[in-house]
C-alpha cells in the first residue's frame, strides 16, 4: 500500500517556494565583497532545506542540484569564496532553475533538462576555479542530477572515515529518514555500510515506526571531518554519532556494501509504511535510489491556500465567542419579553451589530495579504532588465504592508510587472542622457502601495523622460485614432496609450513590448473593479496610479429601483444622478438614446426595458439617469429611484445558475430578497454592440 | 453523457423516490437528490433568462435558481397559492453541484420502489423534454414520472444543445 504523499508533497513545495523566496532577496540584498555573514547563512540554511525536503521526497534532480549551489554559499559561509558579481548571478540563476524545476515537478510536467544541465556545469566550474585558486579550500564534489551510491572522489587527498550512527527508536517521528542522510554520504565519495541488526525485537513486539538498527558507515572522501558531520547536524540529538578517522586510503569492507544498502534502505521504507513485510527487497530500493517517485497528477488542480497569521485567527474567535454571549443575551429577551426592557434589547440589537460587521470585517481580514508577496519579485526584476538595459535604476518600495485581498493581489500581479517594464525600459533614459539632462545617472523607480478610503492605490512613478507625446500623436493619427491637427490636452494624449490597438510593441523596444499592451493591463484592472490613470511631466518622469478595491467580495453599493425590482450599483463607478424630463432623451437612428449632459450627449440605457422588468402601475416614467462611468466612458441608466446605500456582500448566481450578462452577481438585502448587482462594464458592452456608443464617444471618452 | 451516473446508480440499486404534483400528474425524483423543501415565497427576476427561469431566491445566503416545470413542459401554468411548494434539489452539470429549485403545486409521496419496475424509453412522440424524463412506473395504480434532474438544467451549459440534437 502507498501512502498518499500528495499532501505532503504540498507542503514540501509551498516551503520549498518560500525558501527560494528568501534565497532570492537575501541574494538581492547581498553587498559584494564585503557580505553579512548572517544573510548567507540565511540563503544557505533556505537551500539546505530545500535540498534537504527533496530528499526526502526522492526529488533526486532538485537537491542533487541544490546541492551544488550549496556548496558554493557554504564556502562563502566559511569564508572561502568572495561575494562576487558573477557568483551572485549564478546563484540567482539557480534559484530560478530550482523554481522552475519544483513547478515542473507540481504540475507532473518534464523536467528543462538544458537550462539545468548548463546551470550545473557553470556551478561545477565555478567550484574547480576556487580550487585552483585557493589551496586550502575543500573540494566538494557534486554531481548534479546522478546518484550512484559509488561516487569515486575526484579530489587529490581522500581520507577514510568510520562512522558509527546509532538513533533513537523514535527518530522517525521527528521527520528524520536516515535513509535520506546515507543517500547525502554516497554523494560525498565511496561509501560502504554495515546494518547491525542485533536488537531487533520479535515481529510481535516490533513497533513499526521505531528504528531499532545501528550502522557503521566506511565513507571514503575528500571532506573535512566537520563537513562529514554537518550532514548528522539535524539528526545530532536524536541519535548517537561517532565519527573516526582511519586515515588515508585502504582496503576493506567494499563489498557488502551494496547489498547492506539494499537491505537497510527497505527496512526503513517498511518502517515507515508501517509495514513488517519484510520481503520485496531489490524492487523498493532501487525506487529509491532511481526515479524519484511523480505526485499524484496535477496535486488537486490549485485548491489553494492562505497563510493566516495567528493574531488573525485569534480576533476572529474573539469575535465569535463575544457573538455567543450577545446572542445569549438577546435570547433572553426573546424568551421573557418584558415591555419594560425594551431599552436594552435595543442595545443588544446595536451590540450584535457591532459584532456582526465586526466579526464580517475580522473574516474579510484572513483573505487580506500584504502586497509584499507581489512587490518582492521586482527588486530581482530591475537588478535583471537594469542590467539588459544598461540603465542603472534605483528600486525605492514602500507601503509593502499594505494589505489586498489574495484574488485581486494575484491578478494585479501581471499587470504590475508590465508597467514596471514599461517604466524601466522606455521611461528611464540610459545614464549618460540623464547626466546630459543634469538629472542624477541613477534613475529612480518608486513603488507604492497605500490605503485611500475604502481603495487600494498603486503607483508606479520613475523620474524618467515622460511620455514621448510627438510620437503618441503620430502614432495616434497612424491609427486613426486622432485626425491630424486636432488639438487635444496633454491629457488626453497621454491616456491614449490605454487605446486598444494601441499596442505598446509598436512604440517601445523589444523588452517591455511583450505583446501585452497598456489596453490589456487597463483591462485586468478594470475586471478588478479598478482604475488606472497615467499622469507624464515631460523630462521628469511619469506616474501610473491604480486605484482598486480592497476586496472583491464586498462593494459600497447604491441601491436604485427600476420598477418593481431592486438593483445594485457599485457606488465607485457612480458618478452622478441628474433627473431628466423625458423630451430631453433623444433617439439616434431609431434606436440608441442619448442624454445631452453638458454640451456632451452620453447614451442611456433603459435598465426596465432592457431587463423587461414590470413598472409599477402608480409609477410615472422613470426619470433619474444614474451617470456612470466605466474604462472612462460615462453613460446614464435610468431608475425609478434611488435607495439607500450600504456595503453588500457579492454572492454568485453561477455557481447555481449561469453567468448572466449584464449581471456581476446578486446580493442579500436586510430584508431576505435577492437584488442583482449591475456589470457596469458588461452594460458597456451591451451599448456598444447596440452602436450606441461611438468612436467619437469612445475618443473621448479614453481621453476624459 | 455521463452527468447522471449518480441517480443512474441508485436507481439501478433500487431507491426511494420524492414525488409531487404538477398539474394532474405526478413526478417523482431520487429522494437523496433532495434537499429540502420550503414556501413559495417570490422570486427576484433575472434579465434575458428563458420563461421556465422564474428567478431566484436567498436560500441560507446562497442564490439559488427557481425554476418552473409547468413552464418548461409547456403545461398550463398555475397561480400560485398557498400549497405552491419549492423543492430544492441538487443537480450536477459538467461536473459541479448545482443547487436548483424546482416550483410544483404540491408534494406528494416518498415510495420506495426497485428497478426492475421503472419502464425506460417508452416510445415517446411528440413530448417536451423528452430527455429529463428517466421513466414511468407504476405505483398504487398510479403513474409517476420519474425526472433526471440532471438532464433538466442541462441547457445551462451553453454548448449542451448541439449534444442534445445528436443525441
Amino acid at each position: 500500500m502507498e501512502l498518499d504523499l500528495t499532501e505532503i508533497y504540498e507542503v514540501f513545495f509551498e516551503e520549498s517556494a518560500e525558501g527560494l523566496e528568501v534565497m532570492e532577496s537575501g541574494l538581492l540584498g547581498l553587498d559584494l565583497g564585503a557580505a553579512d555573514l548572517e544573510i548567507i547563512n540565511n540563503i544557505f540554511r533556505a537551500a539546505h532545506s530545500i535540498k534537504g525536503g527533496a530528499g526526502t521526497f526522492g526529488f533526486q534532480g532538485i537537491s542533487g542540484f541544490t546541492h551544488g549551489v550549496e556548496t558554493i554559499l557554504d564556502q562563502m559561509r566559511d569564508g572561502d569564496r568572495d561575494v562576487t558579481e558573477d557568483a551572485v548571478q549564478l546563484l540567482l540563476e539557480s534559484v530560478d532553475c530550482i523554481g522552475s524545476m519544483l513547478q515542473n515537478l507540481k504540475n507532473g510536467e518534464p523536467d528543462d533538462a538544458p537550462v539545468r544541465a548548463a546551470l550545473d556545469v557553470r556551478i561545477k566550474e565555478m567550484l574547480e576555479k576556487s580550487n585552483a585558486g585557493s589551496a586550502t579550500t575543500t573540494e566538494e564534489k557534486s554531481d548534479g542530477n546522478v546518484v550512484e551510491p559509488e561516487v569515486s572522489a575526484a579530489g587529490t587527498s581522500t581520507q577514510r572515515y568510520k562512522i558509527s550512527f546509532d538513533p533513537q527508536p523514535d527518530i522517525l517521528n521527528s521527520g528524520n529518514d536516515p535513509l535520506v542522510i546515507f543517500r547525502e554520504l554516497s554523494q560525498l565519495g565511496s561509501y560502504s555500510v554495515n546494518v547491525n541488526a542485533g536488537d531487533l525485537p520479535s515481529l510481535q513486539e516490533l513497533d513499526p515506526e521505531d528504528i531499532h538498527l545501528t550502522w557503521e558507515i566506511i565513507l571514503e572522501t575528500s571532506e573535512s571531518e566537520s563537513s562529514v558531520e554537518s550532514h548528522f547536524e539535524w539528526v545530532a540529538s536524536e541519535a548517537e554519532i561517532a565519527i573516526e578517522l582511519l586515515g588515508a586510503e585502504g582496503a576493506e569492507g567494499a563489498e557488502g556494501a551494496e547489498g547492506a544498502e539494499g537491505a537497510e534502505s527497505n527496512q526503513i521504507k517498511d518502517g515507515n509504511a508501517g509495514q513488517q513485510d519484510t520481503g520485496a527487497a531489490p524492487a523498493q530500493s532501487n525506487k529509491s535510489a532511481g526515479a524519484a517517485p511523480k505526485p499524484k497528477k496535477k496535486a488537486s488542480s490549485e485548491s489553494s491556500s492562505i497563510r493566516v497569521g495567528i493574531d488573525k485567527v485569534d480576533s476572529l474567535l474573539n469575535l465569535v465567542g463575544e457573538l455567543v454571549i450577545t446572542q445569549s443575551m438577546l435570547r433572553r429577551f426573546g424568551e421573557f419579553y418584558d415591555p419594560n426592557v425594551i431599552d436594552e434589547l435595543r442595545d443588544g440589537l446595536i451590540q450584535l451589530e457591532r459584532h456582526t460587521r465586526e466579526l464580517q470585517e475580522s473574516a474579510m481580514q484572513i483573505r487580506m495579504l500584504p502586497i509584499n508577496s507581489s512587490f518582492n519579485r521586482f527588486p530581482r526584476l530591475v537588478r535583471d532588465l537594469s542590467n539588459t538595459l544598461g540603465k542603472k535604476i534605483n528600486l525605492v518600495v514602500s507601503g509593502e504592508q499594505t494589505e489586498v485581498d489574495k484574488t485581486v493581489l494575484e491578478k494585479l500581479s501581471d499587470p504590475l510587472v508590465h508597467l514596471v517594464r514599461n517604466s524601466l525600459d522606455h521611461g528611464i533614459e540610459m545614464p549618460d542622457v540623464r547626466v546630459a539632462n543634469g538629472k542624477d545617472e541613477t534613475g529612480t523607480l518608486h513603488l507604492s502601495a497605500a490605503h485611500e478610503g475604502g481603495n487600494v492605490v498603486i503607483k508606479v512613478e520613475d523620474d524618467g523622460a515622460g511620455l514621448n507625446r510627438e510620437r503618441i500623436m503620430t502614432k495616434a493619427v497612424e491609427k486613426g485614432l486622432v485626425t491630424t491637427g486636432e488639438n487635444l490636452s496633454d491629457e488626453r494624449i497621454d491616456n491614449l496609450i490605454f487605446h486598444p490597438g494601441f499596442s505598446t510593441a509598436e512604440v517601445v523596444s523589444d523588452v517591455s513590448g511583450r505583446g501585452v499592451g497598456m489596453d490589456v493591463v487597463r483591462r485586468n484592472i478594470i475586471d478588478l473593479g479598478g482604475q488606472i490613470r497615467v499622469q507624464s511631466f515631460p523630462g521628469r518622469g511619469t506616474s501610473l496610479r491604480i486605484s482598486l478595491p480592497l476586496t472583491l467580495a464586498i462593494l459600497d453599493g447604491q441601491l436604485v429601483r427600476v420598477g418593481e425590482e431592486t438593483y445594485v450599483i457599485s457606488l465607485l463607478s457612480i458618478v452622478e444622478t441628474v433627473q431628466v424630463k423625458a423630451e430631453q432623451i433623444k433617439t439616434v437612428s431609431g434606436s440608441g438614446e442619448v442624454y445631452l449632459l453638458r454640451e456632451r450627449y452620453i447614451p442611456v440605457a433603459r435598465a426596465a426595458g432592457q431587463f423587461g422588468v414590470q413598472q409599477k402601475p402608480e409609477d410615472k416614467p422613470a426619470d433619474l439617469l444614474v451617470i456612470v462611468e466605466t474604462e472612462n466612458i460615462r453613460f446614464g441608466i435610468l431608475v425609478n429611484e434611488l435607495l439607500e446605500q450600504q456595503q453588500i456582500v457579492i454572492k454568485s448566481i453561477e455557481k447555481n445558475y449561469k453567468k448572466v450578462d449584464g449581471l456581476t452577481g446578486a446580493t442579500i438585502l436586510g430584508d431576505g430578497r435577492v437584488a442583482l448587482i449591475l456589470d457596469i462594464p458588461g452594460l458597456l458592452q451591451n451599448l456598444r454592440n447596440n452602436g450606441a456608443v461611438t468612436q467619437e464617444e469612445q475618443d473621448f471618452a479614453v481621453a476624459a | 453523457m455521463n452527468q447522471n451516473s449518480d441517480n443512474a446508480s441508485t436507481l439501478d440499486n433500487s431507491g426511494e423516490f420524492l414525488t409531487f404534483i404538477i398539474g394532474k400528474e405526478e413526478y417523482g425524483v431520487d429522494i437523496l437528490s433532495v434537499q429540502g423543501i420550503q414556501g413559495w415565497n417570490g422570486v427576484t427576476r433575472i434579465p434575458d433568462t428563458p420563461d421556465y427561469m422564474l428567478g431566484v431566491i436567498n436560500l441560507r445566503g446562497a442564490i439559488v435558481p427557481i425554476i418552473d416545470l409547468r413552464v418548461k413542459f409547456r403545461m398550463a401554468t398555475a397561480e400560485f397559492h398557498s400549497t405552491t411548494v419549492v423543492i430544492v434539489v441538487r443537480a450536477e452539470l459538467d461536473g459541479k453541484e448545482h443547487v436548483v429549485g424546482v416550483v410544483v403545486d404540491a408534494v406528494s409521496e416518498v415510495y420506495k420502489f426497485d428497478n426492475g419496475e421503472l419502464q425506460t424509453n417508452p416510445e415517446f412522440n411528440d413530448i417536451q423534454n423528452k430527455d429529463a424524463v428517466k421513466g414511468l412506473i407504476s405505483i398504487e395504480e398510479k403513474m409517476v414520472i420519474i425526472l433526471d434532474i440532471d438532464l433538466l438544467i442541462a441547457d445551462w451549459l451553453p454548448d449542451l444543445s448541439a449534444m442534445n440534437e445528436a443525441a
